[in-house]
């Protein structure tokens, strides 16, 4: 399994055929963000959520479970505010409990592989970095492609589970702050912690017993997931992920209105009160 | 120490639709049934309440513990297979209902052209059509012997749906009409229409209005909640199981299930299958179950597994292309369901409304309705359009070029969240010689019993086919107005990803024992009381979503097995047919 070419991060989009209407907004064929930039800006400025002190204050009943020291949790914070950053559409992953989220994962089930394969014999690290580092974009592949999150698939053969990967990868995210930059990852500007980040998410890190780009691509994963899973789990905080995106949240019924044809926005409601508690 | 239980008339491992047929017909038939399931005992009360996303979609919530037990993966022969880990990579059915509760229930017959594929392919456009690696076979069965359990299935499960404008003959129409329509199926239908295709809506699992099946059983009318597939529903309107054939089995009192009973072997003697050994999950203890008939319903993996275990059946080894059990292994995997993914500028939609099996098709490019004669591959699939309803946390689509995190990708998959949808082709999958399954001679299970292993690799007949669906689902949306359309790419080499539950072959149907395990009721050729039930007997895989077969078929063997316990002996007799492997 050497070369696996179906990964479309580590080519350009260039790489894909794509087609676009003549909008006039194209230049040279490749849709960047950049360039709907305005676009965006200007269609949904009206709607940004506005940030209050009380819409944030769930925050109080958040502690660490899982990271123990504080320094790889503010790690785990700047990293995951530059994947998921606070802008004019609203909050960034720290405001909306990302980290707090992904700490209490890494403690759980997941984090600990419960139902994971975990039996030998493991492939040697050499060879597990790079397995992991053979990467796949599931966003429009699959059977179940509607249900994916749009992170790499790397293929999981590390005798580490996910939360020992954080615990390393965090760190080692300081390292190579320290060595390329000269910093602690925190202290370095946005687009240094960029810099930073993209070596992990390319898997040109050397990481003991897993490929860099598999820690990130849990990180991405777990980053996502944190903006929009139910608040129930310690992201998503007062629903604000969920508002961004128009998302009406667990509901009985769509019955009355899957036939109409204007956008319906719904005030979101969480599990909690779905569950009726 | 082993248990030994009484003996019953029938013993079936598995409780999905395949397993669960079976018991509902053969308890009702005045059978003494049991049923091993390896999974918990659920209700529809375990699904009440619990649309949470990051459980079910995210963290496989419904899927098997791979823990204890999973299959290895490699491409090539002389490859090591390694183990699929994660419940990321490999999603299979446990728990009571199996597989078949989770799933999304868009409903599809199989085609007249895909039980004789061979004969007619031969016959339309010649032998040398047929690449010669490709191990393609007839089942044995043709489509009219099939429509009657086909009918009978889509009556039980409460099918809604219009019947396919380009279909095979049916004796009656689906039991329930067709699920409402979202703007952008009829967006994608008015659109298909005006080139000149033929859509119409997927025939669903959720049901269009409540409904009693001929069992009296009843199901309930779908709300379109969108947590449908990878979930069970609160609402006991997805045809599933546990609303449908494990009731009206227990409504008998001929049958037991036992959950939480796994199954490690099935227990041969003399020619004959005289029970099988499992495992109480929650104290260890080991059971004897003899039966008279032991039935295989365990999904693809564990029936092959089973067999290879227990030492039944002759082995395929495709150094000789001899032997069968783990022959024609088949599957739709990441080259399939490739298609174009559209984005909208001016129009937004409410995505996240829907079902698990919402959605238009068309089979203009399905089967054999198309000239293949200047094509490089044989067969094809149908194009769809789903509406499942997006989740917040698989919603984040955005176009080519955009980064993958950071302010860009923020911005543009907020903003498309309600603007795009994606047209794909759900094409068929061919068998070959190299592809198949036997042991693993590296991993075990939590008994120390070897792990399955999946030798499966692409051929240039899935590429060109996967090439060719992609360009009409890309014209299909240019045409629906999308103002970027995304093409997938067309993957070199399988990815050893195991997820939607499309994986069948290794215990196939035929008419020739030499290249076919199962004969036309899925008894066994070398084993007259043992009945291998589900995907596991696609000889290949047509270009269409598997269920409806499966619990077709799980009516056929059900006949089967009948006609078995009053007559005994081979049902069928098995034909020679030329070395053609
Ligand atoms: C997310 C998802 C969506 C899907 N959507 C669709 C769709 O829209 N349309 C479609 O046609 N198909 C769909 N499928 C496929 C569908 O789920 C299967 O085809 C179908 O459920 C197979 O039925 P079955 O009875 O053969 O297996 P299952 O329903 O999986 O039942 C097999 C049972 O056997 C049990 N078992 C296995 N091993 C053992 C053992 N050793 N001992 C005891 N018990 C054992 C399992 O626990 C399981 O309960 C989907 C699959 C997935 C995963
Ligand atoms: S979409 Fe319909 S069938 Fe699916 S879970 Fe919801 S109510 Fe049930």
């Amino acid at each position: 399994m050497a070369d696996k070419p179906t990964d479309r991060n580590e080519k350009s989009g260039m790489s894909r055929r794509a087609f676009i209407k003549n909008t006039g907004l194209v230049a040279g064929g490749v849709v960047g963000g950049g360039l709907f930039g305005g676009l965006f800006t200007n269609q949904l400025q009206k709607n940004a959520p506005v940030t209050t002190l009380e819409n944030t204050s769930g925050g109080l009943q958040d502690a660490r479970v899982f990271i123990n020291r504080a320094e790889d949790f503010d790690i785990l914070s700047a990293a995951t505010e530059r994947l998921f950053p606070k802008d004019d559409l609203g909050p960034g992953a720290i405001e909306l409990g990302i980290p707090y989220f992904i700490d209490k994962q890494l403690a759980g089930e997941w984090g600990m592989n419960s139902k994971e394969y975990m039996k030998g014999p493991f492939i040697t690290n050499i060879q597990a970095a790079g397995t992991h580092n053979i990467k796949r974009d599931q966003d429009t592949q699959g059977p179940n492609a509607a249900t994916q999150v749009p992170t790499p698939t790397p293929r999981y053969q590390s005798i580490l589970n996910r939360s020992e990967v954080f615990t390393l990868g965090l760190r080692k995210i300081n390292e190579v702050a320290q060595k390329d930059f000269g910093a602690r990852f925190v202290d370095l500007d946005p687009e240094k912690q960029d810099e930073v980040l993209r070596m992990f998410e390319e898997g040109k890190v050397e990481m003991k017993g897993v490929g860099s780009s598999n820690f990130f691509s849990l990180l991405l994963q777990t980053t996502i997931e944190g903006a929009y899973a139910d608040p129930v789990y310690g992201g998503n905080k007062d629903m604000m992920g969920w508002k961004m995106k128009e998302y009406p949240g667990p509901r009985a019924s769509f019955l009355n209105d899957i036939e109409k044809e204007e956008f319906i926005k719904m005030d979101p409601v969480s599990l909690r009160n779905y569950q009726g508690h | 120490m082993v248990v030994k239980l009484d003996k019953v008339d029938v013993v079936v491992v598995g409780t999905g639709w395949a397993g669960g047929v079976v018991s509902a017909e053969l308890s009702k038939a005045g059978y003494k049934v049991v049923a091993l399931e390896r999974g918990k005992n659920v209700t529809r009360d375990d699904y009440i309440g619990v649309k949470d996303e990051l459980r079910y979609t995210n963290r496989y919530e419904m899927m098997q513990n791979l823990a204890p037990e999973t299959i290895t993966s490699r491409n090539y022969i002389d490859e090591d297979a390694l183990p699929v880990r994660t419940r990321k990579e490999m999603m299979a059915g446990t728990d009571l209902g199996g597989g078949s509760v989770h799933w999304a229930g868009a409903t599809y017959r199989w085609k007249a052209y895909d039980f004789e594929i061979k004969s007619k392919t031969i016959e339309r456009y010649g032998k040398a059509k047929i690449p010669n690696d490709m191990t393609i076979q007839d089942w044995g069965i043709t489509y009219d012997e099939m429509e009657k359990y086909y009918d009978r299935w889509e009556k039980t499960a409460g099918i809604s749906g219009e019947p396919d404008p380009l279909g095979d003959k049916r004796s009656s129409d689906y039991p329930n009409p067709p699920m409402k329509e979202s703007p952008a199926i009829r967006l994608f239908k008015d659109t298909t229409k005006k080139m000149g295709y033929h859509p119409y809506q997927v025939a669903s699992g959720n049901l269009s209005q409540a409904y009693t099946n001929p069992d009296g059983e009843q199901i309930n009318q779908c709300m379109f909640c969108s947590f449908c597939t990878q979930y069970g529903c609160d609402f006991g309107a997805k045809s599933d199981p546990l609303v449908t054939v494990i009731p009206t089995a227990m409504k008998t009192g001929n049958f037991e299930v036992r959950t939480g009973s796994y199954v490690k072997r099935v227990l041969y003697k003399g020619g004959k299958a005289t029970g099988v050994l499992y495992v109480d999950n929650m104290t260890g203890i080991e059971y004897e179950q003899p039966a008279d008939v032991v039935v295989l319903a365990a999904f693809t993996f564990t029936n092959n597994r089973l067999l290879l275990l227990s030492g039944i059946g002759q082995p395929y080894n495709p150094t000789t292309k001899k032997g069968v059990i783990g022959r024609n292994f088949n599957a739709q995997f990441n080259i399939t369901f490739l298609g174009a993914r559209g984005f909208f500028n001016e129009k937004k939609f409410n995505s996240y409304m829907g079902a698990g099996a919402l959605g238009a098709t068309l089979s203009d490019f399905a089967g054999d309705n198309f000239d293949h004669s200047k094509l490089d591959f044989i067969n094809g699939g149908g194009i769809e359009l789903r509406q499942y309803g997006s989740g917040a946390i698989a919603t984040n689509h955005v176009p080519n070029g955009t980064p993958s995190w950071g302010p860009e990708f923020k911005k543009n998959s907020i903003y498309y969240t309600n603007r795009t949808y994606v047209a794909w082709y759900t094409m068929a999958t061919m068998s070959y010689w190299h592809n198949f399954v036997d042991l693993d001679p590296t991993y075990t299970d939590s008994f120390n019993d070897p792990l399955l292993r999946i030798t499966y690799k692409y051929t240039d007949q899935d590429r060109n086919m996967a090439k060719f669906g992609i360009e009409k689902c890309s014209e299909i949306m240019k045409e629906m107005g999308a103002d970027i359309v995304d093409d997938d790419e067309v993957p070199q080499e399988f990815d050893h990803v195991y997820d939607g539950g499309h994986y069948a072959g290794g215990v196939i149907m035929g008419s020739d024992p030499a290249t076919s395990a199962v004969n036309n009721y899925l008894q066994m050729w070398d084993v007259d009381n043992l009945f291998v039930v589900g995907g596991s007997a696609f000889p290949q895989f047509a270009g269409h979503h598997p269920t409806a077969t499966i619990g077709a078929l799980g009516y056929r063997a059900s006949e089967g097995i009948e006609k078995y316990l009053k007559s005994g002996g081979q049902l069928v007799k098995g034909k020679q047919e030329s070395a053609s492997v």
